[in-house]
């Protein structure tokens, strides 16, 4: 028999680290790419989903710990990405990876990191890690993978030390396409309902958009175009959008809020009716003259409960986010319409008088529960009534 | 939404008996239900008809009948007790079936009852098959195309146009019986005809097979706002063609992406919403094409289940209780976690660990059951195991099931070379993942694995790499790195000791040398997000020698009691144990004693993480009880562990235990193997001037045959040190003692035979009694058995009190029992088996322990005597105890009879004898005994008729006790029909008989009589092998088409009585409070 077993890592001595800034380091097996990475630490908790996640540019600059254990099973497939590439700095896995089994896989999870350059570790406690970030909150981390060769960590601990962290970091603005361009295809498995829905041009910010919420808007008949996170207004309204959408994104949304409320507040003004998620849904918040703040260990999985407060329904969404929109801040015209039945935070709003909405969650899902997939209809409506 | 004021008094209905398809899991489920409504100022009403039940706990339920699950009897009680609602969803299909009944009847409406948590057009449209298709068509969901026929000749037309394979299911039937998947015409005819009798409508669906195809669950529950959570998602190793419960699991599902599971998730979701399951647990089940994806809905549970069960033990959310509370108006976002205490039930619970569910099967016992699996679920019982990666979680499950496996091993009885392993992988057997385990170690590819078998290659390779690290073990030196290698991927001590050929000891030694020690995790709903208050743990070697292992157990600084479980439910080994476990802990948490459960049986109450302080999901093997002992021992004092209440399961491993310097509470281990070891066990009970059948043991054939002369034919024949009395025979003559010994030979762990007199025709007597150290006796109960000795004891209807033996005798009985107790000191409990012939009392054995009977006597009784035997075993004396409880006379008789899964294997006998053939027991309690009896005999399915025809064929030795019983018959307005012999008997005796052929005799014969209905009762004793084997289709065929019969004449003698009382006298009912 063909003894796969003594690449296994318990036979084998550590090739990876992961190093905190407290000095404290972990010893795991190295996966894909041969480098070193700082980024935030933080876990994520969905069972599925890791092509979606991994490839979510909101999580550039972070490090994501799987809590589930097997990572890898069903491999790689062109049809689940959310973007054109891996935006996390890198991975912990807890298994080891070996063979994958799906009908629609074409590669494997290693070959896909080391196609992106990018490194994991293995063989690493995560539920440990996990326990570790909920009680302690975020972590700044240094990954390594380092091969055969061990070298000094003194380097990599002095730049740990140094990196100041996500806060007051734009990320958006760095990930963000850089040229507009269209997009024009729909969800997985599904029709798009072109019959029942008018075609309206929109515009689709990107601060780091996933491509699910683009099929879903697609699905709805809209005709996004989507341009870079700094566009002006006058090139933003030459498109003649019907409707606005600010994308999700990683980093913290003070530091990219600097950069582009001017635009942001022309554009609530002009009365388009406006759509956010995520770091969308944080951006106008904070336009709207609402505050943000760092949270102590964030939101990150498939499972998080939402109460929407207009119809009391619970809601079972995706989340991935560090930063939240502060409840008290919100100013008087501006409605809270969801709320996190986790830890009371602030879920989503809407503005009184102006066509403005935005929610934290991903009603995109992808990973995770299709639950408030009824948002995209509740944009196509106000569309649809400012048109 | 606030619960519902409108409500004050809530109806539970029970599951009734053990059955296959049936088993503890709606204890679980509906002692839950009938807490948290309590809980919530409900007065509760139950019936259930299952005594060994943890839910008929007087103290459970405001108030509890234990009365058969009829209609006719739930009717009595809702009349009695006006309840505004009911709520048939805790129950399974028992009480599904008869709410169902109740509503259509218009009994609910007449009444003012108000069904909660499923509406009777909801259970229609998930039960009815077609309609159910139907449903699913309109919101677009694909089912596997089938047609409904009610008549052979119909199925034959859909055959000719779905072509086989064909599925066939017959409608409202429990786990799958009387169906099956037709490869050929003729097994299509059969299973047909099979089907349509098993059907109470006689309906049969035929379904063009997906079998083949992946297998996935989902566990969903909704509110009355249509809020919807998947509480777990479950995947089946066995692809479809194998029912589900006798499928090999995993949860969560593994093979599927999320945009997948997603379609799922959503899919279940839609379904609940169709089919209207207002509030609670729904499970949908769905098939999966492999080769493109293709989903099918296979179909809906509207209530909780077998798999709800497993998916709240897998996650910890408890899936029951919640439903309950939404049944009575809350919504999930009203309702708090109860694992974490600080997270709402909203959300979707998420795990970080691989849970596996292993079923049990008992072919063993069935000589004759065909043991491969199909779509008819044939397994008795399960385990769930938990570990951080598939090959712990898989290997640790295997080494739980209690067959002897240690792991991944070879397949058991088989001899599997490379030229016969194709053909083997291809069969459905109850082994296949062992066998595609060795199918690896022979070198076969998984990709040739995969194609013969259709399981998903992921899974094959993760087998593949058990098998690497098998031969990595076997090949190399033992060091540290491979070590933990190795128990990270589930290999027991025991399993590497035996690829090492050391003994288990050595290997734990050399393991403890290196330090490698499991940690402890908690199960939390949620992955490890927040903290978890409930201490709910599993053993994993997750960690590297690099980092600082990292475990979650912290054991706290009180007093504590360890108490092991009795693992998974089979034959001879059921709820009963698992109802004794749960009482321990109640007991010692009265005492103030920290309580700690080992099991890995999800279906029991006994590892829900509400019932002890502490859990461990373990298997209850000498390595993970040592281990867990030796942490709980960190902090805090172990006071000792307690094997008396888990059945054999601990008791098997108390030596190890107390050789490695664990504390055994109670009886001592020598005082177990005193009554264990038959040798000795026969010194004492001579030097105590006891008598007992005469005796001998034997080595081998010879032995055996000199032994059998000396005692004189019949003997009984049985291995030493098993459970449930397998391979148990009684040889008439040295040709059957040979076949007998040989077989007894097999199976005894010590090669070791004994041969017993056996006494024809003797009463058998059960006694349960409680010593404490001080050597006060308490005799808890003394049961006579209806079915004379000579039938296992766990198979016998008995009733306490006793109903025909002296005073005098019972006196004797107890003088003998408390002899016995006193010399081998038992602390805590002993059931002793004795037989009365001619007024002349035998000791039969003695269990130091608790025994199947102890939830019976507690009942009957209403003193807690698993309780009392637990504070005994912790120190406490009778004489306190004693006093605060009040004990009072009985006023009533309590039958116990017990349920066979015979309709379950096709081709077995149904005559009893010395080998447990039953699943579980029901109980009849009333004033007199022919009415409690009366009471037994419908709670397990059996209606006595009051007219008509008699079938009668007995053999020689026990035709002069016929006559009375045919007399009366006739007196009753009976007509008799007989075999020659029985009939020639009859009418020497100037009975009124008809003479009807034997089936070798030719037809018009008695099996086709059966068939026209034209039989309303069987009396069939047998003794011959050569009558047992004519007789055999008589008793399969009255099975089949549910037509009463009794094999033994004490059972039929009483079945007859008991129609003659029923034609003056009718069964009311009463409650357990009022009777006290």
């Amino acid at each position: 028999m063909q003894r796969d077993i003594i690449k296994n890592q318990h036979l084998r001595p550590p090739s990876a680290a992961l190093i905190f800034d407290d000095g404290e380091i972990l010893w795991g097996h190295g996966l894909g790419a041969l480098k070193s990475v700082i980024a935030e630490l933080c876990f994520n908790t969905s069972q599925s989903g890791y092509q979606e996640t991994l490839t979510d540019p909101s999580y550039a600059k972070q490090i994501i710990t799987f809590t589930f254990p097997h990572i890898g099973i069903v491999g790689i497939n062109d049809e689940d990405l959310e973007s054109n590439k891996i935006y996390a700095e890198g991975c912990v896995i807890n298994q080891s990876i070996e063979e994958y089994s799906n009908w629609r896989a074409q590669d494997s999870l290693s070959s896909f990191l080391k196609k992106n350059n990018i490194p994991g570790i293995i063989g690493v406690d995560t539920r440990y890690l996990t326990r570790k970030l909920a009680v302690d909150g975020a972590k700044k981390v240094a990954l390594i993978h380092f091969g055969e060769k061990k070298e000094s960590f003194d380097n990599l601990q002095q730049k740990l030390k140094q990196w100041s962290g996500l806060e007051n970091l734009d990320l958006a603005t760095s990930v963000s396409a850089t040229n507009e361009y269209q997009w024009n295809y729909g969800l997985w498995k599904q029709n798009v309902k072109d019959k029942k829905y008018d075609n309206f041009p929109i515009v689709c910010l990107d601060f780091g958009i996933k491509q699910n919420i683009l099929r879903n808007l697609k699905n709805l008949n809209f005709n996004p175009t989507i341009l870079p996170a700094i566009s002006p207004t006058k090139e933003i309204l030459n498109k003649k959008p019907k409707g606005i959408f600010l994308s999700n994104g990683p980093g913290d949304p003070d530091a990219t809020i600097k950069i582009i409320l001017p635009t942001l507040k022309e554009l609530i003004d002009l009365k388009i009716p406006i759509f956010g998620i995520c770091l969308g849904h944080q951006l106008i918040s904070l336009a709207l003259g609402g505050k943000t703040k760092k949270m102590y260990q964030g939101h990150r999985g498939a499972n998080q409960p939402v109460k929407n407060l207009i119809n009391n329904n619970v809601e079972i969404t995706s989340q991935n986010h560090g930063f939240e929109v502060e409840r008290s801040s919100l100013p008087n015209e501006v409605e809270e319409t969801h709320i996190s039945l986790f830890d009371g935070s602030n879920e989503g709003i809407r503005h009184k008088i102006h066509p403005v909405f935005s929610v934290q969650y991903h009603p995109e899902a992808s990973p995770g529960p299709h639950d408030s997939a009824y948002l995209f209809e509740e944009f196509y409506n106000l569309v649809k009534k400012h048109a | 939404m606030p619960k519902r004021l409108d409500i004050k008094k809530i109806l539970i209905i029970g599951a009734g008996p053990i059955v296959i398809g049936q088993a503890c899991e709606f204890d679980y489920s509906g002692a839950q239900a009938c807490k948290s409504l309590k809980e919530e100022g409900y007065k509760v009403i139950l019936i259930n008809s299952n005594p060994a039940t943890i839910m008929t706990d007087p103290d459970l339920a405001d108030k509890t009948y234990i009365e058969p699950i009829t209609k006719d009897f739930v009717e009595q009680i809702i009349k009695l007790e006006q309840p505004d609602a009911l709520l048939p969803t805790m129950g399974g299909q028992t009480a599904l079936n008869v709410s169902m009944e109740l509503a259509k009847l218009g009994i609910l409406k007449k009444h003012n009852v108000k069904m909660i948590g499923a509406n009777p057009d909801a259970i229609e449209l998930a039960e009815d098959r077609q309609k159910f298709k139907d449903a699913m068509r309109e919101i677009g969901l694909k089912c596997p195309e089938s047609f409904i026929v009610e008549k052979l000749p119909k199925a034959i037309e859909v055959k000719t146009r779905l072509k086989l394979p064909l599925v066939i299911r017959p409608s409202f039937t429990l786990g799958g019986t009387g169906g099956g998947v037709a490869y050929t015409d003729k097994e299509f005819e059969e299973l047909c005809q099979r089907g349509l009798n098993a059907s109470p409508t006689n309906q049969i669906l035929i379904e063009k097979s997906v079998s083949g195809w992946k297998e996935f669950e989902m566990e969903v529950v909704r509110d009355n706002k249509d809020n919807c959570i998947i509480v777990c998602s479950i995947e089946n190793i066995d692809p479809m063609g194998v029912h589900t419960g006798d499928s090999i699991t995993v949860a969560p599902s593994l093979t599927l992406t999320d945009k997948e599971y997603q379609i799922l998730r959503n899919a279940s979701i839609k379904v609940l919403q169709k089919i209207g399951v207002d509030t609670g647990g729904s499970n949908v089940q769905f098939a999966i094409n492999p080769e493109d994806g293709e989903i099918n809905v296979i179909e809906m549970n509207p209530r909780v289940s077998r798999s709800s069960a497993l998916a709240s033990k897998a996650t910890g959310f408890p899936i029951a209780k919640i439903a309950a509370k939404l049944a009575v108006g809350y919504s999930l976002d009203e309702l708090k976690n109860d694992i974490t205490k600080t997270t709402p039930a909203s959300f979707e619970p998420t795990i970080d660990y691989v849970v596996t569910k292993i079923p049990r099967f008992t072919f063993e016992k069935f000589t004759g059951a065909d043991s491969n699996l199909t779509t008819s679920m044939k397994s008795v019982g399960e385990t769930m195991s938990i570990g951080r990666s598939f090959t712990e979680s898989l290997q640790k499950g295997f080494s739980s099931l209690e067959y002897g496996l240690d792991g991944l091993d070879t397949p058991q009885n088989k001899k599997i070379n490379k030229q016969t392993i194709l053909d083997e992988l291809k069969i459905q057997s109850s082994q296949r993942l062992l066998t595609i385990g060795h199918a690896l170690r022979l070198g076969i590819k998984p990709n040739e694995i995969n194609n013969i078998t259709k399981y998903d290659k992921w899974f094959i390779y993760q087998l593949k790499k058990i098998i690497e690290i098998e031969n990595l073990i076997e090949e190399s030196e033992l060091s540290k790195e491979i070590f933990l290698l190795a128990k990270c991927n589930g290999f027991t001590d025991k399993k590497i000791a035996k690829i090492k050929n050391k003994s288990e000891k050595e290997i734990r030694n050399l393991r403890h040398k290196n330090n490698i020690k499991p940690v402890f995790r908690l199960v939390d709903t949620c992955a490890g997000e927040f903290s978890s208050k409930t201490p709910y743990l599993y053993s994993s070697y997750d960690w590297n020698f690099h980092n600082t292992p990292f475990c979650e157990s912290n054991p706290s600084k009180n007093k504590k009691v360890i108490i092991l479980g009795g693992g998974p439910n089979r034959i001879g080994q059921g709820i009963e144990f698992d109802y004794c476990c749960v009482h321990a802990v109640y007991a010692l948490k009265e005492k103030g004693i920290e309580t700690i459960m080992i099991n890995c049986n999800p279906e029991t109450v006994s590892t829900d993480y509400d019932t002890a302080d502490r859990l461990y999901f373990e298997p209850l093997t000498t390595e993970s009880v040592l281990e867990i002992y030796k942490k709980e021992e960190e902090n805090g004092e172990v006071l000792g562990i307690f094997v008396q209440f888990g059945g054999q399961t601990p008791l098997k491993i108390a030596n190890e235990l107390e050789n490695e310097g664990v504390n055994i509470l109670g009886t001592t281990t020598e005082a177990i193997d005193l009554a264990e070891d038959r040798d000795r066990f026969s010194e004492t009970l001579k030097k105590l001037n006891i008598q007992q059948p005469k005796n001998g043991f034997a080595k081998n054939l010879n032995e055996a045959t000199t032994i059998a002369n000396e005692i004189g034919y019949p003997v009984l024949v049985r291995p030493s040190y098993v459970l449930g009395g397998r391979a148990m025979e009684i040889a008439y003559n040295e040709k059957h003692l040979a076949a007998f010994t040989k077989s007894a030979l097999e199976v005894s762990s010590n090669n070791v035979i004994l041969v017993d007199q056996y006494l024809e025709n003797a009463t058998e007597v059960d006694v349960d009694i409680i010593r404490d150290s001080k050597g006060e006796i308490f005799v808890a109960g003394i049961m006579e058995h209806i079915e004379e000795a000579g039938i296992h004891s766990g198979d016998s209807a008995c009733s306490l009190p006793p109903f025909s033996i002296s005073k005098e005798i019972q006196n004797n009985i107890v003088e003998w029992v408390s002899k016995i107790a006193q010399k081998i000191k038992v602390v805590g409990l002993m059931n002793t088996q004795l037989a009365i012939k001619n007024d002349q009392v035998f000791v039969l054995e003695v269990n130091p322990r608790a025994s199947r009977t102890v939830p019976f006597v507690a009942k009957s009784r209403s003193i807690p005597i698993a309780k009392i035997a637990a504070k005994v075993m912790t120190g406490d004396f009778l004489e306190d105890i004693l006093k605060e409880i009040t004990i009072k006379d009985l006023k009533t008789f309590n039958v116990k009879e017990s349920v066979f899964p015979f309709n379950k294997f096709d081709g077995v006998d149904l005559v009893l004898g010395p080998e447990m053939k039953s699943t579980g027991e029901v109980m009849g309690i009333d004033s007199t005994f022919l009415s409690a009896f009366a009471k037994s005999q419908i709670a397990c399915g059996t209606i006595l008729p009051s007219k008509g025809k008699v079938f009668i064929s007995v053999d020689d030795d026990n035709k002069k006790f016929i006559l009375a019983i045919a007399n009366k018959l006739l007196n009753l307005d009976f007509s008799i029909v007989a075999t020659k012999g029985t009939s020639k008997f009859l009418s020497n005796n100037n009975l009124k008989v008809e003479t009807i052929n034997k089936v070798k005799e030719g037809g018009p014969h008695i099996v086709d009589a059966i068939i026209a209905n034209k039989i309303n009762l069987v009396i069939n004793t047998t003794k011959t092998q050569g009558s047992i084997r004519d007789s055999y289709s008589i008793r399969r065929t009255a099975l089949t088409y549910n037509i009463p019969y009794y094999t033994t004449i004490a059972g039929a003698k009483i079945a007859v009585d008991t129609i003659e009382h029923l034609k003056i006298n009718s069964l009311k009912v009463n409650s357990l409070q009022d009777l006290i």
